[in-house]
């Protein structure tokens, strides 16, 4: 399967200066402590820890989906602490693509139509979120189900129209979040295979995981444990 | 080949917008993927905007209808009163004849366009005059009638609906005859059943008798409303004497003429010159007062009640929308954090939510107008008569199902636009 699909090429898309976030209590809980991280472009990154220790807190950060109680975060060099809700908003939208474990797929939506979402609120025009939607259909590999809905699709089917959704808008970063929960083991490594292609055509993917052969894929391994952030292995490329 | 994003372009990001196109295809889709949903919650709104139209499109209609039978009736009348010098100095039995010539009838029936006219009045009778039936008859009770003197051709023009006998002849007025008609309360108060006038029954009224020849059930005009009880022109002059000229004086002798339609105004023109030509100043020639107004105020009424069912139609289809967008919000917290997640403001979540209640409303209001207009067209032709439909009020109608629906979306938008991304997200 060819990917034609290429993400940004050089500088730092992700880079955290001792981030943290507590929940409020009582008694505050602190998610994550102070963590510094930075992620390179074309960086295929798997965050790993057991149920508890931060994963989706940290993910929710990274998405900007949630806002730090500490330090900051640059996106593409932009610090998202600084940035007002609307602006946190357009760079979710143009910037970030979400991979969901529960794929989160509109029912009642054909799989061309769940991909349209992504570019709704970026001002640009249909035809062209159509042509951009087919496209990354096209490159992962569902050219010919564009109106197929999510109901007659297998899993591993329904992930792709999901990361279809996640690449349409070309972002800067692909944050997975336990990609292959809900795939069987060969779904699963379609789907890892397919992450792989897309980060060796320049896309730079963060997966979030509690699954050591999902985490294998990635060259980089950060661990998450009771908030703890810590580099674990700058791997070479699996 | 895609844009490469570099550092510092993230600068001057542009906002995140929801086009006005794309809102309304979002919550079209909405609708469309869900039609026995959007079906059911639009029930309320359809009934509400249906009692709506129907209501005020029954009462035009119904109000058009008595008021084409008025005009009608208005546009076919007219009386011509007699404003002759009042008697002030000769005694009550002694006033002068009556200001219309002896042939008035005949001299009306030639104007072109009238069916009818004739001579009446008022027969003034002393205080105390009794009605009372034939000592044969069981109930001699005395009653509030008018005693009216009526030409035959005047008999004619009240377009009198009989039940009994016949009316009022020339031959009888001619000759004087001691004759009467009589509606059927005087009939029933005076004990005279209109079945048995074969029997010659009486009517003694100051000691004279009238012998009835014929009972009416109502009238087109003059004897309307009132009992009364009608005698020959000529009988009424030989028993009571003239009556007294002058308007105002409740007994002065006046002419109805039933015309055509639309025939009424020529021939009021052209009818006090006709009569009398020496002095037509004479004759005050009038139509009858517009009924309009009473009819206005009765079918008023009856619309405002209506119209109050409607409102709480309406509003049981606003809390039938509310409620089940607030659902929809509920169920649908996996696909607000979806939106979130690529791209969507809060105003832009509530916006769609909005957007999709006042489709609904909006459709449901279509539909209801649709309904009641039916409805209207149905019953004006199971009548018989003219649908009568305001546009002013029948084509913003569905948009009061828009209005219904953009207020009952506000609340269930305003949750939808607080959910958190992460919330929704983390729901499935």
């Amino acid at each position: 399967m060819a990917v034609h699909i290429t993400g940004r090429i050089a500088g730092p898309v992700i880079e955290l200066r001792g981030l943290a976030r507590t929940y409020p209590g009582p008694p505050p809980v602190p998610a994550l402590r102070p963590a510094d991280l930075v992620i390179e472009a074309g960086d295929y990154v798997a965050v790993t820890g057991p149920s508890g220790s931060g994963k989706s807190t940290l993910l929710h950060l990274l998405g900007l989906l949630d806002a730090p109680t500490e330090g900051s975060y640059l996106l593409d060099g932009l610090d998202t602490s600084a940035l007002r809700d609307r602006d946190r908003s357009a760079l979710r939208g143009r910037r970030i693509g979400f991979v969901f474990q529960a794929f989160h797929l509109l029912p009642y939506r054909t799989a061309l139509e769940n991909v349209l979402l992504a570019g709704l609120y970026n001002q640009t025009s249909r035809g062209d979120r159509i042509r951009a939607a087919a496209g990354a259909l096209d490159a992962v590999g569902l050219g010919h189900r564009l109106d197929a809905l999510p109901t007659t699709l297998s899993g591993g089917e329904c992930q792709r129209v999901a990361i279809a959704r996640a690449l349409v808008n070309r972002p800067s970063l692909l944050l997975c979040d336990e990609p292959t929960g809900n795939l069987d083991s060969r779904n699963a490594a379609a789907l890892m295979e397919l992450l792989d292609q897309l980060n060796a055509a320049g896309f730079t993917i963060v997966v979030i995981t509690h699954d050591v052969q999902v985490a294998a894929h990635a060259r980089r391994a950060v661990d998450i444990s009771d908030g703890v952030l810590s580099e674990r292995r700058e791997a070479s490329h699996a | 080949m895609p844009r490469p994003f570099l550092p510092g372009q993230a600068a001057g990001l542009p906002r995140p917008r929801l086009a006005a196109r794309d809102a309304t295809a979002e919550a079209v889709a909405g609708i469309v993927q869900r039609p026995g949903r959007a079906a059911l919650t639009m029930l309320g709104t359809v009934l509400g905007v249906g009692a709506f139209v129907a209501v005020l499109g029954m009462t035009a209609t119904g109000a058009g209808q008595i008021s084409r039978q008025f005009t009608v009736l208005q546009d076919t009348t007219v009386t011509v009163q007699d404003n002759g010098p009042a008697n002030d100095v000769a005694p009550p039995g002694a006033n002068p004849p009556v200001g219309f010539p002896a042939d008035a009838d005949a001299v009306a029936r030639r104007i072109n366009g009238v069916t009818a006219a004739g001579v009446w009045w008022p027969v003034a009778l002393p205080q105390g005059t009794t009605f009372t039936g034939s000592l044969a008859l069981s109930a001699p009770a005395s009653q509030t009638t008018d005693l009216l003197a009526a030409s035959p051709g005047a008999v004619q023009a009240m377009g009198l609906r009989m039940t009994a006998g016949s009316p009022l002849t020339a031959y009888e007025n001619d000759t004087s005859q001691h004759v009467a008609m009589i509606d059927t309360a005087t009939a029933a108060a005076l004990g005279i059943s209109p079945a048995r006038l074969a029997s010659r029954p009486a009517v003694f009224v100051d000691g004279i008798a009238y012998t009835v020849v014929g009972v009416y059930s109502s009238a087109q005009r003059v004897v309307t409303n009132e009992s009364a009880m009608l005698i020959p022109e000529t009988t009424a002059l030989a028993d009571f004497g003239n009556p007294q000229p002058g308007i105002g004086n409740q007994n002065e002798a006046q002419m109805v003429v039933a015309t055509r339609i639309g025939a009424a105004q020529a021939v009021a023109r052209q009818l006090a010159a006709a009569e009398l030509p020496a002095d037509p100043g004479r004759l005050v020639v009038t139509s009858p007062p517009n009924p309009q107004n009473l009819q206005s105020e009765v079918s008023g009424d009856l619309a405002g009640l209506f119209l109050i069912l409607a409102l709480v139609s309406l509003f049981i289809g606003a809390v039938g929308i509310a409620n089940t967008t607030l659902v929809a919000v509920l169920e649908r917290t996996e696909e607000i954090g979806l939106r979130r997640a690529v791209g969507a403001r809060p105003r832009h979540i509530a916006v769609q939510f909005l957007a999709e209640s006042t489709a609904l409303g909006t459709l449901g209001g279509l539909i209801g107008t649709c309904i009641g207009v039916g409805t209207v067209v149905i019953f004006a032709a199971a009548k018989d008569w003219t649908a009568v439909l305001n546009p002013a009020y029948t084509l913003p109608a569905p948009l009061i199902g828009s209005v219904v629906g953009l207020l009952a979306g506000a609340y269930p938008a305003l949750r939808a636009a607080r959910t958190s991304p992460l919330a929704a997200l983390r729901h499935a």
